[in-house]
């Protein structure tokens, strides 16, 4: 594929975003979707530490509920005006995604593993538990919707799903940038192998722990978006279940691609709202499907795309280098 | 995962003061040996199995929920006696985990750890969906085979939590008779210690796996089986064992078979008496928040094995 058909595939994909709600027939499907992205945006995040720099964090849900009580606390009980509200909630959950990095990320990478599953159990713990602050197993009811930016209100569903889309939209371009940065190459050399990435000079404490921040500082955007979306938020939010739905959008899209994450987690909703009758069935069929994945597709779709499309140019450019050898040889006999 | 509740004092035990007091303290020993020796049981397994796979198996605690529902079939459903049941339970369960061996695990062993990690995941999910299928949500109950209590030295013992603690120990005993003095066994200890050098002096590392995956399931069924008269038995039963597990074989080095023992036993006595002494909420936290402190002081654990 051709930078000018990548950015054609770009342009298609953002233009059928843009008249979805258009066509959609009811407002439930604009719903699910201003869902997917959502999980989408918090999905992105997670291929930063996880598909780039190699570590598997458990405890993304965690950081995701951080992000949605934040903005519900302050909304709800202290009546922050919600923008403010929302930055807060990007901030605090990247805050703390500092201190829970401090510690886990001197860690090897299965005690890192083990780490953050006990540090999500901890922050659902600590919701459930926490009556005064977080409302407990009741959850925060009645989040106020997304205050008007100038002539733009997010009152409407279509109004929220382009809102939603505005920050995937942006959350995409961002971590482009990042990826493509100097920066992104260290994530992507300490994935590859800690030791060398070390031995050619990359600070492997720092870059990491700048990874896993950036990582929940889109969990926390993305679970403020989720409590100003669905107004409403429990406990639940935190349990690791949902960061192992996140682990299978990433490997189903392609771990450590850029749109990987987001194809998954538009393919996988859809999927499990057509197998709605399925319900508790669901995840009979899920657990076999990661297992599947990582044994015969572990680069899922984009990903796999990407390295046919990598051999396709070599093959090409091994087939043009043995043409002008020829050519080469027939000029000089000539 | 809640222990049924703690004997709090009576106002006529405070009378007597100081002997009251001590047989409180001897109670939650009783009652730490009791969880101990379950999650040692549980840690074991585990030990066992990352000395091959490398990486912390995810589903091991589907396997405890596994021995749990198997006994409860064979018990409940077929009315089999406890024994049998468990004896069942552990052959079930042992199949099962040899089957994630030759199934997955080891089609996956030139593959990144991270991939042998999410595919331990998807096991787990699998299984507790199954679980969940086939017998619903609600919490069933395994009887007690012995249901009386007994009383030494004037302290409360069930006798359910005295054949935990008796069984556990022999379990552990025999493990490590077996690992230490038998051929077999060490063929287990030399695969965990250097995977190369075992293969060259000629040890299959097929034999092994399958060797070790039986025993670890059949030592997750056998803890769940004993666990699950006092507690109840769900789809969602091994999530925080399985937990605590894993707290354990950190603090206890990974792959080290005394550590997963030493181990078991702290976080059973750091629960049992955070239990009594702080709050009964608090239980199930501690020992995560004991794993948070050790790690951000000794990232190695308490002791690294020296293995690796």
């Amino acid at each position: 594929m051709s930078p000018g058909l990548r950015h054609l595939g770009i342009a298609a994909a953002i233009s059928a975003a843009l008249v979805f709600p258009l066509v959609a027939t009811n407002d439930y499907l604009i719903y699910v979707m201003a869902l997917a992205y959502i999980s989408g945006i918090a999905a992105i995040g997670l291929n930063l530490i996880l598909g780039y720099t190699g570590q598997l964090n458990l405890a993304h849900a965690g950081f995701m509920a951080i992000g949605a009580y934040a903005l519900g606390i302050l909304t709800v009980d202290y009546g922050v005006p919600y923008w403010i509200a929302f930055a807060a909630a990007g901030l605090i959950a990247a805050a703390l995604g500092l201190v829970a990095g401090l510690v886990s990320l001197r860690l090897r990478h299965d005690y890192f593993a083990i780490f953050t599953l006990c540090v999500g159990l901890i922050i659902s713990l600590g919701i459930e538990k926490w009556d005064s602050l977080t409302h407990g197993v009741v959850g925060i009811i009645g989040i106020p919707a997304p205050s008007p930016i100038g002539p733009l209100s997010f009152e409407t569903p279509v109004a929220q799903y382009y809102l939603v889309l505005f920050w995937l939209l942006a959350g995409l371009w961002l971590m482009n940038r990042i990826v493509h940065s100097l920066t992104g190459r260290a994530f992507v050399a300490i994935r590859n192998g800690e030791a060398l990435a070390e031995a050619l000079g990359v600070p492997l404490m720092r870059t990491k722990i700048l990874a896993f921040v950036l990582s929940t500082a889109y969990a926390g955007i993305a679970g403020a978006l989720y409590a100003g979306f669905v107004r409403f938020i429990g406990p639940g939010l935190a349990a690791e279940a949902n960061t192992f739905d996140m682990v299978g959008y990433i490997l189903v899209g392609g771990i450590g691609t850029l749109s990987g994450p987001l194809i998954g987690a538009v393919m996988l909703t859809w999927a499990t709202q057509s197998l709605q009758f399925l319900q508790d069935y669901r995840l009979i069929v899920f657990g076999p499907l990661l297992i599947l994945l990582v044994m015969y597709l572990p680069k899922g779709i984009m990903g796999t795309i990407a390295a046919r499309r990598a051999r396709r140019r070599g093959l090409e450019a091994r087939r043009r280098a043995s043409d002008a050898r020829e050519i080469e040889r027939e000029t000089a006999h000539a | 995962m809640r222990a049924p509740p703690v004997p709090r004092p009576r106002p006529g035990a405070l009378v007597s003061g100081d002997p009251g007091r001590l047989s409180l303290f001897f109670q939650q020993v009783l009652n730490g040996l009791t969880l101990g020796s379950v999650y040692a049981l549980v840690a074991l397994g585990l030990t066992l199995v990352y000395g091959i796979l490398r990486i912390p198996n995810f589903s091991h605690g589907a396997l405890f929920m596994v021995g749990a529902y198997g006994a409860f079939f064979v018990a409940g459903t077929l009315s089999a006696n406890y024994w049998v049941a468990m004896a069942a339970a552990a052959l079930i369960t042992a199949a099962v985990a040899v089957l994630t061996e030759r199934l997955v695990f080891s089609r996956l062993r030139d593959a990144p750890p991270l991939h042998d990690m999410i595919a331990a995941i998807g096991l787990l999910l699998f299984f507790q969906a199954v679980a969940q299928a086939i017998w619903g949500a609600d919490f069933h109950r395994i009887a007690p085979p012995y249901p009386g209590i007994l009383r030494p030295f004037g302290m409360v013992l069930p006798t359910q939590r005295a054949i935990i603690i008796g069984a556990a120990i022999g379990l552990m005993i025999g493990l490590q008779i077996f690992l230490r003095r038998t051929v077999t066994g060490a063929t287990i200890v030399a695969m965990a210690q250097n995977r190369e050098g075992a293969s060259l002096v000629g040890i299959d590392l097929t034999r092994v796996s399958i060797l070790t995956f039986a025993i670890s399931g059949a030592l997750a069924a056998v803890a769940a089986v004993l666990f699950a008269p006092i507690n109840l038995v769900s789809p969602g039963m091994g999530d925080l064992v399985i937990l605590k597990a894993f707290v354990i074989i950190i603090l206890g080095g990974m792959g080290s078979v005394p550590g997963a023992i030493v181990g078991g036993m702290v976080i059973g006595f750091a629960e049992s008496f955070g239990a009594f002494y702080i709050s009964t909420d608090m239980k199930d936290i501690i020992a995560f928040a004991l794993l948070v402190v050790i790690l951000s002081v000794r990232p190695e654990g308490l002791f690294p094995s020296p293995v690796r």
